[in-house]
C-alpha cells in the first residue's frame, strides 16, 4: 500500500522541473535584456531584439549561445562592442563627447525656464517706472 | 536697447548649437568607423565551396580553410552575397588583385553572406568565373564576428594576423592594391 505513494512520491521528487512550452524562461529574459541594447546593423534605428532582419536574428542567436555558454550579460556585450564598436549601442555610453546628447536638452530647457521666468515676472511687475513718470508729469505741470 | 541684447543671447546659445548640427551634416552615416584594424583577425574556420580558377590561389570544394594556417600571407577577405548589386560592381576588381598578387603571396577569399551556396555558385559562373575560392558562413557567424553591417565589406589581414584595413562597401582595384603594397612594403621593410 505505502510502496506505491513512496514511489508515486519519488517520482515527483526526481522529475526535471521543465517550463510549459512557451513559457519565458529565465535565459529568454536574459537574452531579451541583452538584445534591447544593441542596435540592428541593417535598420540602424531599432534594437536587434525588435528587428526583423536576417542579421539582428543570427546576432540575437549569438547573444543566446553566448548567455548559455555561462557569460555574463556584460561580457556579452564587450563582445559586441569589441566587433562593432561604440556605435553598436543603443543608448550612448555617457561619457566623452556623448556627454553632449545627454547635456544639451538638459542646458536648453534650463535656460527656457529661466527666461520664461524672468519674461512672466516683467509682464505681471506693477509698472512702477511709467507711474513715477506719471509723477514728474504732474509736478512739471504743476511749476 | 532689448532686442540687441536679446538678439545677443540667442546668437551665444543658437549659434553653437547650429555649428554642432552643421557638424553632423559632414558625417556620413554609412561610415561606421570598425575597432577592429590593428587588433587580431577574429579567426575562422570554414569550407570551400567554390574552388577558384586560378592555378596558385584554388582550393578544392570541400577544403576547410583555417586562418591560422595562412599566417605569413597577406589575406584579403572579401564578404559577399549573390543577391548584392555592389557585389557585382567589385567582382572584377577584386579578380584583377588577386591574379596580379597571387606570386607574392596574397590569397583572396569570398566569403558568402547570408546566402546559399548554389546561388553563389550560379552568380560566380554568371560572372564569368573568379580566380579566388569562396566559403561558406552558416549562420553569419564569422560576419558578426568581424562587425559587418552589409556587404560587400573587405578586410586586409597582415602577415601576422592582424586587420591592416577594412572596406565597407565596393573595392576598387587602386584602392585595394594600394593597401595591400603598403602591407607588403611594411613586411619588406621590418
Amino acid at each position: 500500500m505505502i510502496l506505491p505513494r513512496v514511489a508515486l512520491l519519488v517520482l515527483l521528487a526526481v522529475q526535471p522541473v521543465v517550463p510549459p512550452p512557451g513559457a519565458d524562461t529565465v535565459l529568454d529574459r536574459r537574452v531579451r535584456g541583452v538584445a534591447q541594447r544593441l542596435r540592428c546593423p541593417v535598420c540602424q534605428g531599432e534594437s536587434i531584439q525588435e528587428s526583423p532582419a536576417e542579421l539582428a536574428v543570427q546576432m540575437k542567436g549569438v547573444v543566446r549561445e553566448q548567455l548559455a555558454e555561462g557569460k555574463s550579460e556584460r561580457e556579452v556585450m564587450d563582445y559586441f562592442l569589441a566587433k562593432y564598436g561604440d556605435w553598436i549601442l543603443l543608448e550612448p555610453r555617457a561619457e566623452g563627447l556623448n556627454l553632449v546628447v545627454y547635456w544639451v536638452p538638459v542646458i536648453f530647457l534650463a535656460i527656457g525656464g529661466v527666461t520664461l521666468f524672468m519674461a512672466v515676472r516683467k509682464w505681471t511687475r506693477p509698472d512702477a517706472v511709467v507711474a513715477n513718470t506719471d509723477t514728474a508729469d504732474t509736478e512739471v505741470d504743476a511749476s | 536697447m532689448d532686442w540687441k541684447r536679446a538678439l545677443a543671447v540667442t546668437g551665444a546659445i543658437g549659434l553653437p548649437f547650429i555649428a554642432l548640427l552643421a557638424f553632423g551634416m559632414t558625417r556620413d552615416p554609412r561610415q561606421i568607423p570598425s575597432p577592429l584594424p590593428g587588433r587580431s583577425a577574429p579567426l575562422w574556420e570554414r569550407a570551400v565551396f567554390a574552388s577558384g580558377d586560378d592555378a596558385v590561389l584554388r582550393r578544392p570544394v570541400g577544403d576547410t580553410v583555417r586562418l591560422t594556417d595562412l599566417r605569413g600571407r597577406v589575406v584579403v577577405l572579401n564578404f559577399w552575397a549573390s543577391w548584392c548589386l555592389a557585389c557585382r560592381g567589385e567582382h572584377a576588381d577584386l579578380s584583377f588583385v588577386a591574379t596580379e598578387r597571387a606570386s607574392q603571396g596574397v590569397q583572396v577569399f569570398g566569403m558568402l553572406y547570408n546566402d546559399t551556396e548554389p546561388n553563389g555558385v550560379r552568380w560566380i559562373r554568371t560572372m564569368g568565373g573568379q580566380p579566388y575560392p569562396s566559403v561558406a558562413d552558416p549562420g553569419a557567424r564569422t560576419a558578426i564576428d568581424y562587425g559587418l553591417y552589409g556587404v560587400p565589406e573587405t578586410f586586409v589581414i597582415d602577415p601576422e594576423g592582424k586587420v591592416a584595413h577594412k572596406f565597407i562597401g565596393p573595392v576598387t582595384a587602386q584602392g585595394l592594391m594600394k593597401v595591400v603594397d603598403s602591407v607588403l612594403a611594411a613586411v619588406a621593410t621590418p
